[in-house]
């Protein structure tokens, strides 16, 4: 069973220097993911929802503790390998989408793969792929603008998933997006957890997005609740 | 892999506004220094060419330029007789000359321009090895005939085979043009030594006199005896440093014009500068979602530094569109030695071309490189907080 922990989070600590101030984004956090777990994450704004999920992403560093990811300890990784191991093993979906708006749906899904060492054939057919699982194969050439909010981030989810990372952070998906639309993309990240096995840690402040994960987290004020505590008003 | 080039190219498509304003901005700083280039080529090449390395110009000592110079007869026969001066059909190659200079009406200037004449014996035309006749016949013996240098056929009225010219007692006939290679003979009037002596009423005061030796060591001795002898008071230069010296009359026109140039840079560098801030900062957060991708920072700096130079590249691909039409026009530049003017043509070579797209790439290089590093080192947080 310890092999399956995807993530090892101990005593982690956040803080941000802002100007005189110390901000504390996370205290004393520790937390660990199974394979094949849907985790959604819940709490206030500014509870420290977003910057754990970018300490688990490899984006930012704690200032204290311990992480490991899919067995390896990230605090031990340069800038450089830190970008790579990202690129290998972490598709991550913004609440903005942020799609590149001068490529197209094709292109930005295409990204990712650059960095690796598929042919120009072997890239387009994973793009291609991805944008089918999410149900786009017929707006491979559209530019962003040409694409609503809903179906904005289902590029963006195919190009979290072109390069087959076993993680998936999503911070916020459906926060700018219509009901159905949400629904839509909720759907699609069920079945990516369910079908293809992928590990899943989803931020939402949307109770009934929660729904669809496995199991629900709580953030208060940088802390972690423990697992089945009642939720917070 | 980076960033592919397509990236790079419609981000540049995108805001075409500003893409092309900022490409004007360098693209006229590439033509102004494009213009410098080609005009301080030309005169380089017109005065700096002129002369053979061989040929000692024997001038009254002190004297700045020929036409200030004064020589009688008795002295030219006593440089004739010295040793190391080569021969040429049992002859030595020697050559009085007489320089004075007359004011031409050129074309779209009434007031005219002043142009050296040269009264020189067939042996002077003949030690100029390097020009020819291209149009018409050298001057004959006792007849009012004249060669003009292609630059003042060109450029004056009534310069062209055929037509008369009014200088001096009255007309002369323009039989011939002759070219000397874009060297400063280019810009004389060539006429008879004699024909200008009886007209100018100078049968014993020559300018100078012009003597090949033949060889680099007879050419110092040479040197040495003219200065030597206390009678005549006369010095020798080297042809090739005379017309060198000449040269220094367009360092302030170089000066000025490099001047303008490196300010007008130094501006485009900055536009550069600004345009590519302006695309960072309304960027960040893509930037922040290419670096969450795994993009590096390295990656990042060189897609801005491309789209920088590409940016530059069409600066200068403007720039020498503006010039082109300059090219092979002629112009004169006032030399305040010989108080006569020297004509030059904008060359546009393959080489000032290359420079012109050179020096735009660094403007682009060195506008991009500020804004390009602050993209690739802003953390990946801040970036994606941006809106
Ligand atoms: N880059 C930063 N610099 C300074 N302070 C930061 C930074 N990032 C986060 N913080 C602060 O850390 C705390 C936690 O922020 P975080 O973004 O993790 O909250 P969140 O739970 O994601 O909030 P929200 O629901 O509004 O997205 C907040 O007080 C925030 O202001
Ligand atoms: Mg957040």
């Amino acid at each position: 069973m310890v092999n399956d922990l995807v993530v090892e989070a101990t005593d982690l600590h956040k803080e941000f220097q802002r100007d005189a101030f110390q901000v504390i984004a996370l205290q004393d956090v520790h937390l660990t993911v199974q394979k094949g777990e849907f985790v959604a994450f819940m709490g206030p704004s500014g509870s420290g929802k977003s910057s754990l999920l970018y300490i688990i992403a490899a984006i930012d560093r704690p200032t204290r503790g311990r992480v490991k990811v899919l067995g390896r300890d990230l605090l031990q990784l340069k800038e450089r390998a830190m970008a790579d191991w990202r690129n290998e093993n972490i598709g991550f979906i913004f609440q903005t989408f942020n799609l590149i708006p001068v490529l197209t749906a094709r292109e930005n899904v295409e990204l990712p793969l650059l960095l690796t060492h598929l042919s120009r054939q072997e890239r387009a057919e994973h793009a291609a792929t991805a944008l089918g699982l999410v149900g786009l194969s017929d707006r491979m050439d559209h530019y962003p603008r040409q694409l609503s909010g809903g179906q904005e981030q289902r590029v963006a989810i195919a190009r979290a998933i072109v390069s087959d990372p076993s993680i998936i952070l999503a911070d916020e998906p459906t926060g700018d997006l219509d009901a159905q639309s949400a629904q839509e993309i909720l759907t699609i990240l069920s079945r990516l957890n369910r079908d293809h096995g992928k590990t899943i840690l989803m931020v939402t402040h949307d109770p009934h997005a929660a729904r669809h994960a496995s199991k629900i987290r709580y953030l208060e004020k940088g802390q972690l609740l423990p697992e089945g505590a009642p939720q917070p008003e | 892999m980076p960033l592919p080039l397509s990236y790079n190219l419609k981000n540049l498509t995108v805001r075409k506004t500003t893409t092309l304003m900022t490409a004007l901005g360098i693209g006229l700083t590439v033509a102004v220094l494009l213009g410098i280039l080609a005009l301080v080529g030309g005169l380089d090449k017109a005065l700096q060419a002129t002369g053979h390395p061989l040929h000692l110009l024997v001038m009254r000592k002190n004297s700045l330029s020929e036409l200030v110079s004064q020589i009688n007869r008795e002295a030219v026969s006593s440089i004739r007789n010295k040793p190391g001066i080569q021969q040429l059909d049992g002859e030595p190659m020697v050559s009085p000359e007489i320089v004075t200079v007359i004011n031409l009406p050129r074309h779209n200037s009434p007031d005219g321009a002043n142009v050296n004449i040269r009264g020189l014996p067939p042996m002077g035309i003949r030690m100029r090895s390097n020009l020819k006749l291209i149009e018409g016949r050298w001057f004959r013996p006792g007849q009012r005939e004249v060669v003009v240098g292609k630059s003042i056929a060109r450029r004056y009225v009534n310069a062209g085979v055929g037509d008369r010219l009014r200088f001096g007692r009255g007309d002369w006939n323009v039989v011939g043009v002759l070219d000397a290679g874009n060297t400063a003979f280019d810009s004389e009037i060539w006429v008879g030594l004699n024909q200008l002596a009886t007209d100018s009423n100078r049968m014993e005061v020559l300018s100078s006199v012009l003597v090949r030796a033949s060889d680099p060591v007879s050419l110092q001795a040479l040197q040495n005896a003219v200065a030597d002898d206390q009678r005549l008071y006369l010095e020798g230069k080297r042809e090739v440093d005379y017309y060198l010296e000449q040269t220094n009359s367009a360092e302030p026109v170089k000066f000025l014009g490099i001047f303008v140039a490196v300010i007008m840079a130094v501006g485009s560098c900055f536009a550069a500068m600004n345009t590519m801030y302006a695309a960072v900062a309304r960027r960040a957060r893509e930037i922040g979602t290419l670096r969450v991708l795994g993009f590096s920072g390295g990656s990042i700096l060189l897609a801005f530094m491309i789209e920088s130079l590409l940016l530059s590249l069409l600066g200068g691909l403007i720039g020498v569109l503006l010039v082109l039409p300059l090219h092979g026009l002629e112009s004169g530049i006032g030399n305040n030695l010989t108080f006569s003017e020297t004509g030059f043509d904008f060359r546009l070579s393959p080489a000032i071309v290359a420079a012109g797209v050179g020096f735009a790439s660094i403007m682009g290089l060195l506008g991009g490189l500020l804004p390009a590093r602050g993209a690739a080192r802003e953390s990946i947080l801040s970036a994606l907080r941006e809106l």
